[in-house]
């Protein structure tokens, strides 16, 4: 089964890798997979993939979290101050826990006072835009390099490493080889595009970047193979249920909250010091919601959040690294969809045919009619990528049960 | 008449107390409240800031009824930022097009800014229907699409460029197109609009047929599917609804002010504003203009703050904290007023009756 399984995933990546480099070839786009843009798109892929990690954390102990771009805006902005007094690391720690106590201010509006759970984070993400604006006009108007509305910027940054021997990191002082750089200039089919992906994930990475990409195991593991993460999720699919057999259902809410709370503060904290090195204000532009998006998308699951950041993370840094191969991307979906409609035909799936069909002659004519696509568009692409995908899968997602029900320990049912 | 005096109680118990939080929250940041408070009140309490409370109450009060309209569908409209942002763009436009004599141009704009905000709406409430996509996330994501959207057009095709690229704005709206003032400069005629939409939201709401299946829908769907109350049309019409009254949010900019849009001269946040004063006014029209106005009466005075050397973002932070412990306290209070309901008609003989 698993076998069977791992195949089907292995034949379907190795689909797309010929895909991707045969676009890329056809359209002299290097820019596709080059190590600069899977580099950027990882930088770009963590906070979206951490802010999804705290909604899944929250709806999977039964509370919605739209507050969660307010909990990023007080991770970016006591992880910005820390940073700044004390350096990096200890700026991290600042940003966690600045977020985990926007966590708690939701866990008591909404598990102790049982107040509408949408509500209570849309005021959290209020309180937290303005709260940290009057912090900053205390702390740091008059500082060199602050003001209203950002912080003086910090003196020190956080390292990055390069693997050795593939992307030429140092071994004790020696310098190994960039096996990986040399791969990717070759520009080969195929192998040229494996080279720039793994070079991209393999060199200047940050550490921060480490830490994120580790939370999604360890979060899956602890969600799905622990007794914390089996009655965890309990509160969220059935609380009265989990209450009868002696689970404390609003403690696990409250764990579960802060749990969400110091991930988007963390989220906010590689913003504000591993993406810059200074707190401006709108720096998380909405990236709570997308990540709310990216759960939605990956149907709750770890490893669907994942695909959904890295989606997203693509989509931006592409935009960023290289504007004018946008139009390349047109025809790396108008194949994409054509293989699926072919796919859809053989397998007999009428509604798929109707949707791919639309897909392919949509994204064809873009590619053959578009030159360029003005920049105030292009802002828009992951929200109007979030509406599609869910019009498209939202019959099979299925969240928790009871996120979003209100529950009163110990009242008749 | 018990229940809302317990209302009123419970709200102003409610401000009470989140002035006491956010003093403390001043205090451990080294300023003195009563004296915030102090000149709070001082400043605010002046006939000129009195009109400029009006003045800012306005678009609140469109605002807020537009999200309560959703609220009362058990809808949740964080698109209006979107919808009047995207209203104001049209209606900016369009109202440049037209020559009507005055009454009639006016009112020609803003029935282009109701339909455009409604039309915005709508795809909210299409995915909603056919796909069941929550509204929540699908009105944050067109409100980012919105932002983009405008500005494209904006920049493609209504900039008026007539003074070489300096302008950042629509063209002008002729005379005939302008709301005139109610207090030369100070208060703008669009304030007894806010009014008669916050009493005509009262009417079909609180008053009407449709309003009740409205509020019947939000309240208990299954009972109102059961009663014959079709659902998805319910949810169209109350997006649309709210769509439309968001679009006059920015009018008092558009046709009292400005005369124009432009993307920094119309004014932004307004939907985000508009939920926290809803939920003080607790979706009451009459709650509402009283919210609005305490919001206004607030922002009027942040600039004097700033003076007296206290950060004028204190005024934002009062307001989420209002709202917080508003919403808490109103939760809490109508949970207990409900038991004691409950507990009476538990030891009065007649509910024996019920029971069997």
């Amino acid at each position: 089964m698993t076998k069977t399984k791992n195949f089907k995933l292995f034949v379907l990546i190795s689909a797309a890798l010929a895909i991707i480099s045969t676009v890329r070839l056809w359209t002299d786009q290097d820019a596709l997979t080059s190590s600069d843009t899977i580099g950027t798109a990882l930088r770009l892929t963590v906070p979206i993939l951490l802010a999804g990690m705290a909604g899944l954390w929250a709806e999977r102990c039964g509370v919605l979290n739209i507050g969660i771009e307010g909990m990023m805006i007080f991770g970016t902005w006591f992880g910005a101050w820390g940073a700044w007094q004390f350096g990096p690391w200890v700026g991290l720690l600042f940003a966690i826990l600045g977020g985990m106590f926007g966590g708690l201010v939701h866990a008591v509006a909404t598990v102790r006072f049982n107040i509408d759970q949408v509500i209570s984070g849309v005021v959290i993400n209020l309180f937290a835009y303005f709260g940290v604006r009057y912090l900053s006009e205390l702390v740091y108007v008059g500082k060199p390099g602050g003001g209203i509305s950002q912080s003086p910027p910090q003196k020190w940054a956080l390292p990055k490493f390069n693997m050795p021997i593939l992307s030429g990191g140092e071994i004790a002082g020696w310098k190994s080889p960039d096996f990986l750089g040399w791969l990717e200039s070759q520009r080969w089919f195929i192998l040229g595009d494996l080279g720039g992906i793994s070079r991209g994930l393999t060199h200047s990475i940050s550490w921060a970047t480490v830490i994120a990409v580790i939370v999604v195991p360890v979060s899956a593991w602890v969600l799905w193979r622990t007794r914390f993460g089996l009655r965890l999720r309990s509160s969220g699919e059935s609380p009265v249920a989990a209450e009868s057999l002696g689970v404390k259902v609003n403690r696990l809410r409250y764990y579960g909250l802060l749990i969400s709370g110091g991930l988007a503060g963390l989220a906010g904290g590689t913003l504000s010091i591993v993406a810059s090195s200074y707190y401006r204000q709108g720096q998380t532009a909405g990236r709570g919601f997308i990540g709310l998006a990216t759960m939605i998308f990956g149907n709750w699951r770890p490893s669907g959040i994942l695909t959904g950041a890295m989606l997203f993370g693509y989509a931006e840094g592409i935009k960023l690294v290289a504007s004018d191969s946008i139009t390349a991307l047109f025809l790396l979906i108008a194949s994409m969809s054509g293989v699926f409609l072919l796919y859809a035909i053989i397998s007999r799936k009428r509604s798929q045919m109707l949707l791919t069909m639309c897909a392919f002659v949509l994204s064809a004519i873009a590619y053959r009619t578009i030159d360029t696509v003005p920049e105030s568009l292009t802002q828009s692409l992951p929200y109007v990528v979030t509406l599609i995908v869910l019009a498209t899968a939202n019959q099979r997602l299925r969240p928790p049960a009871m996120a979003g029900v209100p529950f009163r320990p110990g009242e008749p049912h | 008449m018990r229940k809302s005096l317990n209302t009123l109680g419970s709200s102003v118990a409610a401000i009470i107390l989140a002035l006491v939080i956010c003093g403390v929250l001043l205090l451990i940041t080294g300023k003195n409240p009563l004296m915030a408070y102090g000149k709070i009140l001082e400043t605010g309490l002046t006939s000129e800031k009195l009109l400029e409370m009006l003045k800012r109450a306005t678009p609140l009060i469109f605002s807020a009824i537009a999200v309560a309209i959703g609220f009362k569908m058990n809808l949740f409209n964080i698109g209006v930022e979107g919808q009047y942002l995207f209203a104001a763009l049209i209606a900016a436009e369009m109202g440049t097009h037209v020559s009507l004599p005055a009454p009639l141009h006016v009112l020609f704009i803003l029935v282009v800014a109701m339909v455009s905000g409604a039309a915005w709406a709508s795809i909210a409430a299409i995915l909603k229907i056919t796909r069941g996509i929550n509204e929540v996330i699908s009105t944050i994501m067109l409100n980012y699409i919105a932002l983009s959207f405008i500005q494209w057009i904006f920049e493609t095709f209504f900039r008026d460029d007539s003074d070489g690229g300096l302008n950042v704005k629509t063209t002008e709206i002729a005379p005939s197109g302008r709301m005139p003032d109610l207090v030369h400069d100070r208060l703008n005629g669009m304030f007894i609009v806010a009014l008669l939409v916050a009493f005509l939201y009262w009417v079909i709401v609180f008053r009407s047929r449709f309003g009740f299946q409205l509020r019947a829908s939000g309240l208990n769907p299954i009972a109102a599917r059961t009663a014959g109350i079709p659902a998805n049309r319910m949810i169209l019409f109350a997006l649309l609804l709210s769509g439309a009254v968001a679009g006059l949010v920015a009018m008092p900019s558009v046709i009292g002010d400005v005369y124009a849009y432009g993307p920094s001269s119309t004014p932004t946040q307004f939907g985000f504003a508009g939920i926290t004063v809803a939920l003080l006014g607790r979706n009451h029209p009459f709650g509402i203009i009283v919210a609005a106005m305490l919001f206004g009466f607030l922002d009027s005075t942040s600039a004097v703050l700033q003076l007296s050397e206290i950060p004028s973002s204190i005024v934002k932070v009062i307001q989420a904290i209002i709202v917080l412990v508003v919403v808490i306290v109103n939760e809490a209070s109508s949970r207990r007023y409900n038991r004691k309901i409950a507990e009476q008609a538990a030891l009065s003989p007649k509910s024996l009756d019920v029971s069997r």
